[in-house]
């Protein structure tokens, strides 16, 4: 046979590291029960940290398993942003789900199958490769949703994410079937080939890049597919929201660059209007949408929709210095997050979890440390200039006026302003709207941590850019040839 | 050659004919064993095409698992079929609209072909010779080198899929008596049986 020889599994080793150690607490917590929780998350956290460091220190450059997976900067940036927000996602929410009863053992551990499936699509080389990660990923996450099972809103939320999500899975793998049949390969590199060659695609190429982009935005939730997207972070227990938009946005980003700038590079002019089109609705409903919003859970999902149209308004640029500003602004998007989720899952009130907005007045004096974290995060997340979420938003500017996108630019730019309205508008209702209920004192050492980490990078990103811009740099030099 | 055309018309008419009693037998439980012999049927079309993989996945999955679902369904819940056939033949007309549709497509791709010189010569995984190379072991080559990787995941996916509804639907109620094999077998005749020295003529 012509496949004698043991393939090179070293570069898959965080995969397969990973999975090992799943199956590993999977048993320690069949036999230990519900009470090792809090041992298997912390080990979970641990193990990812490693993870981490097998991307870093790993081999790169290099593609295995016959052309399907691929390790390079670009994929190792994603990784480690993944890693760092599902770290950040599963450490705050130790205290949330003791206090909420959800403690069961298979909590991290989902969380962790979760991660692996976001990194098998940010290294997937094909087609196929990027279903099965993406499906991975996504099939924890409907159990995720789910977690509460005994809520009515809980389970509708997975119940809803699911349906959905199945869905958009049958768009991608339709467009996937009709870019096989009409390229005769699944190959992101052979497909991009085929384009160098020969400038004019045929209709079924085309038909395929629009159903793939479709489920694309709807895993990144951009505007016409992010209907689900408030009800899940709404329904879904607080500590799996907090998940949810962080590491799987990362995620679905990541491969969302991977499937536009690799395989379908010759074709930028056919995909660049689709991806205009939904950058400039999510931007625009992202903003407008959010004013009406009670909820902070539900604020924070139309936040993220309207920051996916920024991100993706790099991504329509069709340069490399369009992808390196979507990853700069993830990285940043990814580091307020935290502190946001961190707050959101502090407001707690004689032993319940409250969710209004209205519920957060008079923060500012209760408690005052707290507040003033928010406060920067929100002033950064609006893009106010010396924080962090101000670069990202300008870096993703420069990107789209570099390729002369004029138009989408100003509309980035008035939502943007539309936007900075309702997260002013919590920092108004901290400060200066009559105090209710105060919140429960005690945070627990990891919260406390998390949120200085986020406060901390929010505001002196200003004084040292350079690392993460020349990281974002190599990353997005080695997917565009 | 004859006898392979008469195997495909007994096949291909039983199935016909079982898919009919599907939809139009009284009993459901009838219908569910009607469809385990189109799946049958099925697969012995299959078998006559040179497709010995899938004839047998055809019966294992489907006749094995799908239809052994479908008959837990139809057993387990109570369910009034002559309610839901209720305005069967109302839908009869879309129903023929459809497969009049699929019947004219079918024709369209079977008077045009389609065939690009470029995708050939870039297609992935060539099919092997089936007179060389029977298609089970076709796939054994290339499933556990080539596509490793593939597999493996798809593992992790279902493992994924256990975990789920595991978490989701299992319950653990307190109360409930288990048999506990160790201790009926280590029990000894003093634990439960208590002999008492009555003493004649003074009662207990």
């Amino acid at each position: 046979m012509q496949y004698n020889d043991v393939p090179n599994f070293l570069p898959a080793l965080p995969e397969i590291f990973m999975s090992v150690i799943c199956m590993v607490l999977l048993i320690f917590g069949v036999f230990k029960g519900n009470k090792s929780t809090y041992l298997i998350s912390w080990l979970v956290i641990l193990s990812l940290f490693l993870t981490s460091l097998f991307c870093i220190l790993g081999p790169k450059d290099e593609i295995i398993f016959s052309n399907i997976f691929i390790v390079d900067d670009f994929s190792i940036f994603s990784k480690v942003l993944i890693i760092i927000g599902a770290i950040a996602a599963l450490a705050m929410s130790l205290s949330y789900i003791r206090n909420e009863g959800m403690e069961k053992f298979e909590y991290p551990i989902l969380i962790m199958l979760s991660t692996l499936g976001m990194m098998m699509m940010v290294s997937a080389n094909d087609l196929i490769s990027l279903y099965v990660g993406l499906e991975l990923q996504s099939l924890a996450l409907y159990v995720l949703a789910a977690f509460k099972r005994d809520t009515l809103k809980s389970s509708e939320a997975g119940l809803k994410y699911f349906v959905l999500g199945a869905l958009s899975s049958g768009m991608l793998l339709y467009g996937a079937s009709l870019i096989y049949g009409f390229s005769g390969t699944t190959n992101f590199e052979t497909i991009q080939a085929m384009f160098d060659s020969n400038n004019e695609p045929s209709l079924g190429i085309i038909v395929g890049i629009v159903f793939i982009i479709s489920a694309m935005a709807f895993k990144v939730s951009a505007v016409p597919f992010h209907m689900w997207t408030p009800d899940v972070y709404e329904g879904s227990t607080t500590s799996v929201t907090a998940f949810l938009s962080m590491a799987p946005k990362v995620a679905a980003m990541a491969l969302f660059i991977r499937l536009v700038y690799v395989p379908f590079y010759g074709l930028v002019p056919e995909w660049q209007q689709v991806v205009i089109l939904i950058s400039a609705a999510s931007m625009v409903i992202g903003s407008l949408a959010a004013i009406r919003q009670t909820n902070i859970k539900r604020l924070m999902a139309y936040s993220s929709i309207g920051h996916m149209g920024f991100a993706l308004l790099g991504l329509s640029a069709g340069t490399q210095q369009g992808v390196e500003s979507v990853l700069i602004y993830m990285f940043i998007y990814l580091f307020m997050n935290i502190g946001v989720f961190v707050v959101i899952l502090s407001m707690r009130v004689n032993g319940v979890m409250v969710e209004n907005i209205n519920d957060l007045s008079g923060l500012g004096k209760n408690n005052p440390f707290l507040a003033i974290i928010f406060g920067i995060l929100m002033f950064s997340l609006a893009g106010i200039p010396p924080l962090a979420g101000f670069f990202g938003k300008f870096y993703v500017f420069l990107a789209a006026v570099d390729s002369g996108l004029y138009i989408l630019c100003v509309i980035g730019v008035i939502s943007s302003v539309i936007g900075a309205f309702y997260y002013l508008r919590i920092v108004k209702i901290m400060y200066f709207d009559d105090p209710v209920d105060i919140f429960e004192k005690p945070n627990s050492a990891s919260m406390i941590s998390l949120l200085s980490i986020s406060g901390i990078f929010t505001i002196f990103f200003i004084v040292a850019p350079t690392p993460l811009i020349s990281w974002a740099h190599h990353a997005a030099s080695s997917i565009i040839q | 050659m004859i006898i392979q055309s008469i195997a495909f018309y007994i096949f291909a008419g039983i199935i016909i004919a079982s898919a009919i009693m599907v939809i139009s037998a009284k009993n459901p439980v009838h219908s569910v064993l009607f469809l385990i012999l189109a799946f049958f049927n099925g697969a012995g079309l299959f078998v006559l095409v040179g497709a010995e993989f899938l004839a047998m996945i055809m019966v294992i999955v489907y006749v094995g698992a799908v239809a052994v679902l479908f008959m837990f369904v139809v057993m387990m819940l109570d369910i009034n079929f002559v309610e839901l056939r209720q305005g069967f033949l109302q839908y009869l007309p879309i129903g023929l609209l459809i497969g009049l549709i699929l019947l004219v497509e079918l024709i369209l791709i079977l008077s045009s072909q389609f065939e690009d010189p470029q995708i050939l010569a870039v297609s992935s995984l060539p099919i092997p010779p089936i007179e060389e190379v029977e298609n089970t072991k076709a796939l054994g080559n290339v499933l556990y080198t080539k596509y490793i990787y593939l597999f493996q995941s798809g593992g992790l996916i279902l493992l994924t899929a256990m975990i789920g509804a595991i978490v989701l639907t299992l319950r653990s109620r307190p109360g409930i008596k288990k048999q506990v094999i160790a201790k009926q077998v280590s029990r000894k005749r003093e634990d439960s049986v208590e002999i008492k020295k009555v003493t004649p003529g003074a009662g207990v």
